[in-house]
């Protein structure tokens, strides 16, 4: 297979100035990210570790095959939301490999305002929910929840995708032999309690865990019955007399440990996959790609020196390198998986969007994955396109990514804007997963353009009614607009509210991708079906 | 040449013979007994057939099974390996009787050398030096007192008919005597059958130096050069070399010499090895004959480096009636070669055998001076009932030095998770100086090197720590391959976390530790609970766990008798339903060649009996459990 070959030298003024600013950004989301690490702080660490508890990381470590990866989802939920702060969005959710099998494992952090649902919460809960159906995962739910958090019942309890949806996604989950695996290490109180009633299999501990759906001060306050919460719906009881539960264990770790011999017992094996190879390195190190990314997003840069640092041995095989050359296309191997890369590389024309759609075509026909690189300000306009039906064709490309029933995983590695994230499989089409780097953006269109366009409209609308618009009102003006769009557009924002699965760190880019293929290929995908293509 | 053989043993012997045969176009045919139906040399045979049970009394001890399975199959020769029933006169004769071809010398060259006594008195009549003493048939003590008295002290009291280093004393002192005579009887009698005794010099510091020799039908006999297997402990060889290292040409010439009129005196036909003790250094060394191994030895892969020869190949032309491939001028010695024994056993515990589960089985792939024989794989077991060698590491070098390098390096990139073994111990040895020095004695465990054995100590070094997590997160890494592949990204990439630091540390008796990235001194081996760890010539045993694990502990052992090591039932004396008294004797068990006994814990009900005699169990399983006293009452 042809290598790339690199035309960036590491020594080069550019790649020293970006490397020094993607480091800059990387190590604000590292120092972030610790922090939320932490759930609810020293104070309510403390208090969970006295109780003979495992925090919900360490839970996940004792979980997950010792030694092995854990690929954690929207670490960003609920950053910087709700005033106060909700580390995580008050659960950890993620994949795990527990007994050789990938696992979708939701964690509730009690240290964290009791491990209580926000909206954030829920979202992220239920977002695994749908990573976890997508790709055909079994569930493990470690729950020590106090349930709904109550000052905002409005946005948690009533809506199709509240609190709700995650007992339905439960029962469609099961029905559909994606194992649901509850493991009560804490409370399960009211709508929480349906966690475990409505698994396969349920595991709690002793002394330790409870499920009931009214708590004593409830039940006293209801029918004046003076009961202890152990007595009321401790694992003793669940697993002797409602049967609620199935298996007692006498703390956390053997929790855990039952909980790994329930996957074991599950027997699963994956599904027949494309053909994969030995895995090699990329020529070139992971670690180039802080220099080889511009530190402004307007500087226009060749994506395949992001290409020759993420696939193996930075050989890609291009498909119509000479057509429609504003977008990349062509197979490699990410850790021994072959992909399809769909990455930009300039706006997109019509004959880029032709070759889109053509190429993902390929993808499904093959069964071969597709990662899309997003750095994508949008399609061209003017007349001269619209007369060539850059609606039409940009449309195939949007009808092609959103047909395709292949694992799609996308990565914006720098800015997506407009109609570009659709057709380059943003958000509403389902990627299998969607991560982001720090450094990119994300919005309808870019802070300057929307500033001028809100400028433009509004000048018109004064020029008819005949005011003046001194250019220092203009300046003044958009000034805001673009600070909107900036806060708006930061992956950070974009991450706290689920718009993406987590901001990553360009350096682990090609572990987690790699991880990633091997989650999704629990589901492979299916026949596509195509939809009508506008000729 | 034969087209078919069966093998009649197990584990690597059984893997090596297949190899060589399977070159010569020989086809082969394995047996097992029931613990070994999945071993790796049923797979690699041609044929394979079950022959009983898993005791090897009952299997591999059973010559009647095997030769009928050989007639059945069709098999013209059978090849014994090593131990069973290879130096089994009564085997290779009933084999002669059967028409088929007992790869080995004839029963009557095993009957000379079967008896150590009798072999002496042939060996002098050869002209091969014996030691001094006493090997007749006057058994009387005072008769073998005044034998010691005269040959002088310090002696050697042997068991004629034994071996392994049962019925063996050393007496320094005539006031001794008739007590250790009396108990080297004893132990004879009831390991060999024969209480009879021979009386031999006791040399102080003697090398074991073996030659290996070749005989045919046709009344040829060379030799292959001698090997030097003086580290030993209790005499069981650990590390075997060829050429041995510090030995005078001289007496070099000499000892082969001696070694290939011993064969010929005995008509010798096919492997067979002649054992010396060497006493005394340079020129003036003197050699006594000990005694002749009738079989193919375990140590012969570092006679084949040296020589560049193929034994198996020559044990099989001889069998088939060839006369010996090459004459002796024509076998030379270049290089020199080394050889470890890796064996399934707790070196700070006294070299206790230990068996189990290889977790994680990793040694680095063989090479031309690097070469691995083996009779396991990574989730296969090594079983209580045979012995406890795992592999046999052999490397090859063009000096000693280089031989010796290449042995350790292998060895410190070997990884045997699961029970402990001796992979560590073997190392340090391998790079101990007064090894490294050569021409030591036998003694070289007990005496010159005894350092290298650890001691224990009660409080981890940071060296311990490193070596412990270094071991586990190899041995994680190896789990995870076998689980998931080892190309998988789950497997190959290690613990990644997002945006913060990778995982790679374990908590170990109480401190977080980071998994080194480079191999650290020492090393470490985990079992099921706990890992030992060796760095600086002391050893710890901290309780670990990689993975937790669920265990039945909450209900089934609750009032019950569970074996503490594993063994065999051999006794059982209570009945379901019985009422005992507390410290009232239920049951016993043989484990480690020891019987014990156990015993009511506490007044109650017996509930079942899980085991009936002969039954073999684990340390851990339940034996005999009692009715739930609580439910009782109510």
């Amino acid at each position: 297979m042809p290598q790339i070959k690199s035309q960036i030298s590491a020594g080069s003024e550019s790649f020293q100035s970006n490397e020094a600013a993607m480091k800059a950004v990387v190590q604000d989301l590292q120092s972030t990210t610790q922090k939320i690490s932490e759930g609810g702080g020293e104070k309510y660490r403390a208090k969970h570790v006295a109780r003979g508890k495992l925090l919900p990381r360490e839970r996940i470590d004792t979980l997950i095959d010792a030694g092995t990866s854990f690929l954690e989802l929207s670490q960003l939920a609920g950053h910087d939301v709700y005033g106060s702060d909700v580390p995580a969005g008050g659960v950890i959710t993620g994949v795990g490999v527990v007994n050789g099998q990938e696992c979708m494992i939701v964690a509730n952090d009690a240290t964290v305002k009791g491990g209580t649902y926000y909206p954030t919460t829920v979202r992220k809960h239920l977002r695994a929910q749908d990573i976890a159906f997508e790709n055909n995962l079994p569930c493990i739910y470690l729950v020590d929840s106090g349930g709904a958090f109550l000052p905002l019942q409005d946005e948690v309890f009533p809506d199709r995708d509240n609190f709700g949806r995650i007992f339905y996604n439960q029962a469609r989950l099961s029905a559909a032999n994606i194992p649901q695996i509850a493991v009560v290490m804490g409370s399960c109180t009211a709508g929480g309690a349906y966690v475990p009633a409505m698994s396969d299999e349920t595991i709690i501990v002793k002394n330790q865990g409870t499920i009931f759906l009214g708590g004593p001060p409830l039940v006293k306050a209801a029918t004046g019955e003076d009961v202890s919460a152990e007595d009321l719906g401790g694992g003793d009881m669940h697993t002797k007399v409602s049967g609620v539960a199935d298996h007692l264990a006498e703390d956390d770790t053997h929790a855990l440990a039952i909980a790994r011999d329930v996957v074991k017992n599950l027997a699963r094996r994956k599904p027949p996959m494309p053909a994969t190879q030995k895995p090699v390195a990329p020529a070139y190190p992971t670690e180039e790609l802080y220099g080889v990314v511009p530190a402004d997003l307007k500087t226009p840069y060749d994506i395949r020196e992001v290409i020759a640092r993420l696939v193996d041995g930075s050989e890609l095989d291009e498909f119509k390198a000479n057509y429609g050359t504003t977008l990349i296309t062509g197979f490699a191997h990410i850790h021994g998986f072959p992909v399809g890369i769909i990455a930009n590389n300039g706006i997109l024309f019509s004959e880029s969007a032709e070759k889109g759609a053509h190429f993902v075509q390929l993808c499904c026909q093959r069964g071969v994955p597709i990662l899309f690189l997003q750095n994508i300000t949008g399609f061209m306009v003017g007349k001269k396109y619209e007369q060539g039906g850059i609606a039409k064709d940009g449309a195939k490309l949007v009808n092609a990514v959103a047909a395709a029933d292949v694992p799609k995983i996308t990565v914006l590695v720098g800015g997506s804007f407009g109609a570009g994230n659709y057709a380059m499989c943003g958000r509403s089409f389902n990627p299998r997963f969607l991560f982001t780097w720090p450094n990119s953006r994300i919005s309808v269109m870019g802070g300057e353009q929307a500033a001028s366009v809100l400028a433009t409209v509004k000048r018109d609308a004064m020029e008819k009614a005949g005011q003046e618009w001194s250019s220092e009102e203009e300046a003044a003006f958009k000034e805001p607009v673009r600070q909107q769009y900036e806060k708006q557009g930061h992956p950070y924002y974009a991450s706290a509210r689920l718009w993406d699965d987590g901001v990553i760190d360009p350096a682990q880019t090609r572990d987690i991708l790699g991880l990633a293929l091997s989650t999704a290929m629990n589901r492979p995908g299916g026949d596509t079906e195509f939809g009508i293509f506008r000729m | 040449m034969l087209k078919k053989i069966l093998i009649a043993n197990r584990g690597e012997i059984a893997c090596r013979v297949i190899r060589t045969a399977r070159e010569l176009g020989v086809k082969t045919v394995a047996v097992y007994s029931d613990a070994d139906r999945y071993a790796p040399h049923v797979e690699q045979a041609d044929e394979a057939y079950h022959i009983g049970r898993s005791p090897s009394s009952e299997s591999y001890l059973r010559g009647d099974h095997i030769i009928e399975v050989a007639k059945k199959c069709g098999a013209e020769g059978i090849h014994p390996g090593y131990g069973f029933l290879s130096e089994n006169a009564e085997f290779s004769r009933a084999c002669k009787e059967a028409g088929i071809v007992f790869i080995g010398p004839d029963a009557q060259s095993m009957d000379a050398m079967a008896s150590k006594s009798a072999a002496k008195a042939l060996m002098i009549d050869a002209n091969v030096p014996v030691l001094e003493g006493y090997h007749g048939a006057d058994q009387s003590t005072a008769h073998l007192k005044s034998v010691a008295d005269k040959t002088g002290y310090p002696i050697l009291i042997k068991a004629v008919a034994g071996g392994g280093g049962r019925g063996m004393r050393q007496v320094f002192e005539s006031s001794e005597f008739e007590k250790e005579l009396e108990s080297a009887q004893r132990e004879a009698s009831s390991s060999f059958g024969n209480p009879d005794v021979l009386i031999e010099k006791y040399l102080v510091k003697p090398r074991h130096i073996e030659v290996q020799i070749f005989g045919d039908n046709h009344g040829n006999v060379v030799h292959m050069f001698e090997r030097d297997c003086s580290v030993q402990r209790r005499h069981q060889k650990v590390l075997e070399e060829a050429p041995a290292p510090c030995l005078d040409a001289g007496v070099r010439a000499q000892l082969l010499d001696a070694a290939v009129r011993a064969g010929e005196a005995v008509n010798y036909k096919g492997a067979g090895t002649v054992e010396f003790l060497l006493d005394g250094e340079g020129k003036d060394a003197q050699f006594y004959f000990m005694e002749m191994n009738t079989r193919l030895q375990v140590e012969h892969p570092v006679s084949e480096y040296v020589t560049g020869l193929d034994f198996v190949e020559w044990q099989l032309r001889i069998a088939s009636g060839e006369t010996v491939p090459l004459k002796q001028d024509e076998i030379t010695c270049t290089g020199h070669s080394i050889e470890a024994r890796l064996c399934a056993e707790n070196v700070e515990e006294g070299f206790l055998p230990s068996s189990g589960t290889l977790k994680v089985w990793h040694m680095p792939e063989e090479h031309e001076n690097l070469r691995v024989d083996t009779g396991v794989e990574q989730g296969g077991e090594i079983s209580s009932f045979y012995d406890s060698m795992i592999a046999k590491v052999i490397t090859y070098g063009a000096t000693r030095d280089e031989a010796c390098d290449t042995l350790s390096n292998a060895l410190e990139e070997g990884c045997v998770m699961g029970l402990p073994t001796n992979l560590g111990f073997l190392n340090a040895c391998v790079n101990h100086p007064v090894f490294r020095k050569g021409g030591f004695g036998t003694s070289f465990l007990l005496k010159e090197a005894a350092d290298v054995l650890p001691s224990v100590v009660t409080k981890p070094s940071e060296k311990h720590l490193n070596a412990a997590a270094f071991m586990v997160g190899k041995a994680n890494g190896k789990i995870q391959a076998e689980r998931m592949g080892m190309d998988n990204p789950w497997a190959s990439i290690g613990a990644l976390r997002l945006n913060l630091p990778q995982s790679d540390t374990i908590i170990l008796n109480g401190e977080t530790v980071t998994v080194p990235s480079e191999k650290p001194e020492g090393y470490a081996w985990q079992d099921a609970k706990r890992i030992v760890a060796v760095a600086d010539g002391t050893y710890i045993s901290m309780p670990y766990r990689s993975e937790p694990v669920a265990e039945g502990v909450v209900q089934a052992s609750e009032g019950a008798l569970t074996a503490s090591i594993p063994g065999q039932v051999t006794k059982v004396m209570a009945k379901a339903g019985e009422a005992v008294k507390k410290d009232q004797a239920l049951m016993v068990m043989e484990a480690m060649k020891m019987e014990h006994t156990m015993r009511a814990p506490e007044d109650g009900i017996i509930e079942d009996v899980h085991y009936n005699v002969g039954d073999k169990v684990d340390d851990g399983d339940v034996l005999i459990s009692f009715m739930d006293k609580k439910e009782d009452a109510a």
